[in-house]
């Protein structure tokens, strides 16, 4: 069956400029996940053409000019979106030279913006991509709680990378304002998660009255704000109701409450822990909040966290909730390919499979506003898929062909090359002269 | 006989009694454990992953008074309690051999931080089983997880950090009621930038790598000294030394009655403690998160040292940085024992996942590992890392019926635990609340541990 007309085809064609990749390509021959509206597709023909996914269908024959790629009956999803981490803003935790996911002054917060330290030539970049991840949110974190710094509830803005090797690579800026509140969020602010929360509000209170006497601001005719120029700047499009506030939260008490001020400010939500918003599910469907967890948090690691459980996000999605995985500390940074193990996982506490690989393609596209662009395998999207050896979420399979942007990129990394090295043990050379 | 004399004549005899024993008394802290009560049970027509390198199909276990009575196709059930595991998959108790339950309890609030004694860099005084908190809600969770058996170790702060013990996964009120019978001590030893970061930002020793391995070689110097003084006063040669905790451990690791595991991630410094270890004469019994053991695969193995791994973790810290997803798949195509750890209360639930992770990226060059080939680096191979390998760690007539029936591959992320039995007492059902532990602190919770109530 063909999915799509030439028609349409054409039609979006014109509509989206043409990315970096001159190649046209055809997958053929493929089982499609397409996360889109088509469903899965059997024996797909994917064509992909100035960077962009021009057509999807069973059957379809590629096009003269396309270099043909047969899958042979292999799963191809989108590419993966790691929807929290702190991607190409560290290469080693330990050395702070590396680290530039926090800052120490007090003199930005909201409008600390992480894009610019991110490197795309990070060792991270390369590993993650070779395992499938193709898009991740960069966030940052909140100031080191092992630092004497000064605390700050705003921790500033994220923004979505394209994990390509080809620019621009920064996808999205300011996708998204960090906030972090509840137990550890409450020692940044003065010891009080009331306090922390009183800090948000005025934040958001000084935002709204600096969009309102702008100029009388100018004019130093206005009363002293809680935060900077450059920090009430960055809060208009939250307050606006444009970008979302993502928010590190636990405890259930601390979710309710944070859905009541954004409801009371209009303001989008995305929860990011959330390891009791379970149980309030259906609020969070009610109210449009996203939850972006960890499927493996089932201990109460701190007493925000005392009723996690594996099936998290199982409730979650039966309610209605959208959800996205991040793993815990080492898996948003080194670790973000491990989201496909955290969805294998939720899968084995009852979410259905499909959900799951939803809640690692299209869902983060979809909970930063970005699914337009891509997320999805649809006609007009940018083109990030993977073919996988197996069943994508399953943790003897792997990528054999990612591609970003239309490209098929490199599968070699640092470790790719450690192992090539140091499988060659018939070597009579020490391993650096091993080429 | 009267009967006050008769009396008498017993008190007399429990009195010769004890006095017989006295070489027997109770060391401190002696293992307390007392096996759950259990059933004959058959576990019939499964796909059983021995822990020897054998895998057997469509076959039945037998569980009798606490060990494995028999396995095999068609076992005479008699009296046995029998379940069906015709879709599951049977192997050994999973073995965690890098666990820090108890000792950095969840949750985890700075008064559990009971790990690591950085008062020194050498603190061989001091032993993990002192602090375990048998209420820690991770002993659950790694239950469901299949673990019966781990070692708790001190944190790796300090040169030598002190004694682990190795537990069975039953709590109890207090740690010698979990304590694995039989089981020799570990002595904890540390490699590499966390000792030399924690005193050289003080000022003091060891601030180098340099620091660290004369602080490792003078203590060796001294207890080697104490353990002579020791055996000489024992042959009536000299007067005894006092009694020295600290060297009485180290003197423990000389005599070969305490195991030394070595966190350590560089393959140089691996190298070199197996030098120091040839030097003193003692037998390192594991390295551990050893990131770079397949650099040094071969020496490994010639050393029958074992290297304990995890899949992938990399990049907190700059000895961490070599990672491979392979690693243990190259350590064991060397012949040498491959371990997967978890130092983690999250990874201690699925080890079985991490040896997956090995296994996918190992087939990607052609390193085929089967699933009977890998269940040895989290069953057999701690076993034998522990000294324990001759009560458990394998499914062999004989031994402490250990065992977890899983609901399918253990190498499936969908895999889920679906019984432990630990000396053959049920202790876990996935499918019966019931049977479950709950600890003091997940009490009155809306979940308990996760869940797995």
């Amino acid at each position: 069956m063909i999915r799509l007309s030439n028609i349409t085809a054409a039609f979006l064609l014109v509509a989206f400029a043409p990315l970096a990749s001159a190649e046209t390509i055809a997958y053929t021959g493929a089982t499609v996940h397409t996360m889109g509206p088509d469903g899965k597709i059997e024996n797909a023909t994917i064509v992909i053409r100035d960077g962009r996914f021009e057509a999807v269908g069973s059957g379809l024959t590629p096009p003269a000019d396309a270099r043909v790629i047969d899958v042979d009956g292999r799963i191809i999803t989108p590419g993966l979106f790691s929807a929290m981490g702190r991607l190409g803003l560290t290469e080693v935790s330990a050395v702070p030279a590396t680290v530039d996911y926090y800052q120490s002054g007090t003199r930005f917060s909201a409008s600390f913006d992480i894009a610019d330290a991110y490197n795309h030539r990070s060792s991270l970049v390369a590993v993650n991509r070779t395992g499938g991840v193709t898009r991740a949110l960069t966030a940052p974190a909140p100031s080191d709680s092992a630092a004497h710094m000064p605390k700050q509830v705003f921790s500033g803005l994220a923004a979505i990378v394209q994990l390509g090797e080809r620019p621009e690579f920064i996808a999205n800026r300011a996708i998204a304002m960090v906030v972090n509140l509840g137990g550890t969020g409450s020692a940044e602010a003065s010891g009080s998660r009331a306090a922390a929360l009183l800090a948000m509000r005025a934040g958001l209170d000084d935002s709204i009255d600096y969009r309102r006497n702008k100029d009388a601001v100018e004019r130093g005719q206005r009363r002293e704000y809680s935060l900077s120029i450059e920090d009430l700047e960055a809060l208009q499009p939250v307050i606006a109701g444009q970008t979302p506030l993502l928010v590190a939260v636990h405890r259930e008490s601390d979710i309710e409450t944070i859905v009541r001020i954004a409801d009371d400010y209009g303001l989008r939500l995305i929860i990011y822990g959330g390891a009791e918003a379970w149980m309030v599910a259906e609020l969070l469907a009610t109210k449009n909040v996203a939850v972006i967890l960890d499927p493996k948090l089932n201990l109460p690691t701190s007493f925000d966290a005392l009723n996690a459980r594996l099936e998290s996000p199982a409730i979650l999605a039966e309610a209605g909730v959208e959800i996205s995985f991040a793993g815990d500390r080492r898996s948003e940074t080194h670790a973000a390919r491990n989201i496909a193990q955290s969805a294998g996982n939720a899968v084995a506490n009852g979410l259905p499979w499909i959900e799951a690989l939803e809640a690692i393609t299209i869902s983060p596209a979809r909970m930063y506003g970005v699914d337009d662009q891509y997320g999805s395998i649809e006609p007009g999207k940018e083109a990030d898929l993977i073919v996988w050896s197996g069943d994508p979420l399953e943790l003897t399979s792997n990528p054999d062909d990612v591609m970003i942007r239309g490209e098929q990129v490199s599968l070699v990394n640092r470790q790719t090359l450690l192992l090539e090295r140091y499988m060659q043990t018939d070597s009579d050379k020490p391993p650096a002269f091993r080429k | 006989m009267k009967r006050s004399t008769a009396l008498s004549v017993v008190a007399l005899l429990v009195l010769a009694a004890c006095e017989n024993n006295a070489d027997d008394v109770e060391k401190p802290f002696a293992s307390r454990y007392e096996p759950l009560a259990s059933n004959t049970t058959l576990l019939k027509g499964a796909t059983i992953l021995t822990g020897t390198g054998e895998r057997l199909d469509n076959s039945d276990v037998l569980l009798r008074d606490g060990k494995i009575a028999a396995l095999g196709g068609d076992i005479d059930a008699g009296d046995a309690t029998v379940i069906d595991a015709s879709a599951m998959w049977i192997t050994p108790g999973v073995i965690d051999v890098h666990s820090h339950l108890g000792v950095y309890a969840t949750p985890h609030v700075p008064a559990h931080s009971d790990g690591n004694e950085m008062s020194m860099p050498v603190t061989a005084e001091v032993w993990a089983e002192h602090a375990v908190w048998p209420q820690d809600p991770g002993f659950v969770t790694a239950m469901a997880g299949g673990i019966t058996t781990l070692q708790i170790l001190p944190g790796s702060g300090n040169l030598i950090g002190g004694r682990s013990v190795t537990l069975k996964n039953v709590p109890g009120r207090n740690v010698m009621e979990m304590k694995f019978p039989g089981a020799p001590y570990g002595l904890k030893m540390a490699c590499g930038e966390n000792p030399k970061r924690f005193y050289g930002g003080k000022g003091q020793s060891p601030m180098t790598r340099m620091g660290n391995v004369a602080g490792y070689r003078t203590a060796w110097i001294e207890a080697a000294d104490y353990r002579d003084k020791m055996a000489a006063a024992e042959k009536g040669k000299g007067e005894a030394p006092m009694r020295d905790l600290r060297l009485e451990t180290l003197a423990g690791v000389l005599d070969g009655e305490i195991l030394v595991h070595n966190h350590c991630y560089r393959a140089d410094e691996m190298s070199i403690m197996l030098d120091i270890a040839k030097e003193f004469g003692y037998r390192i019994s594991s390295f551990h998160h050893a990131i770079e053991a397949y650099k040094v695969a071969d020496l490994l193995a010639a050393n029958d040292t074992c290297a304990s791994m995890w899949a992938d973790w990399w990049g907190f810290k700059m000895e961490a940085f070599d990672t491979i997803r392979e690693n243990a798949a190259l350590v064991d195509r060397a012949g040498a024992c491959a371990i997967i750890h978890s130092d983690d209360a999250y990874e201690t639930q699925r080890l079985n996942q991490e040896v997956a992770k090995v296994m996918g990226a190992a087939a990607r060059v052609d390193i085929d590992i089967a699933p009977e080939r890998a269940i040895r680096w989290i069953t057999s191979n701690p076993a034998k890392a522990l000294g324990i390998l001759e009560h458990t760690g394998t499914l062999e007539v004989g031994k402490m019926a250990d065992v977890v029936v899983w609901n399918g591959s253990p190498f499936s992320v969908y895999t889920k635990v679906d019984r432990v039995f630990i000396d053959g007492a049920l202790t876990y059902d996935r499918n019966d609340p019931s049977v479950n532990p709950v600890t003091d602190f997940s009490l009155g919770m809306k979940v308990s541990a996760g869940g797995a109530e």
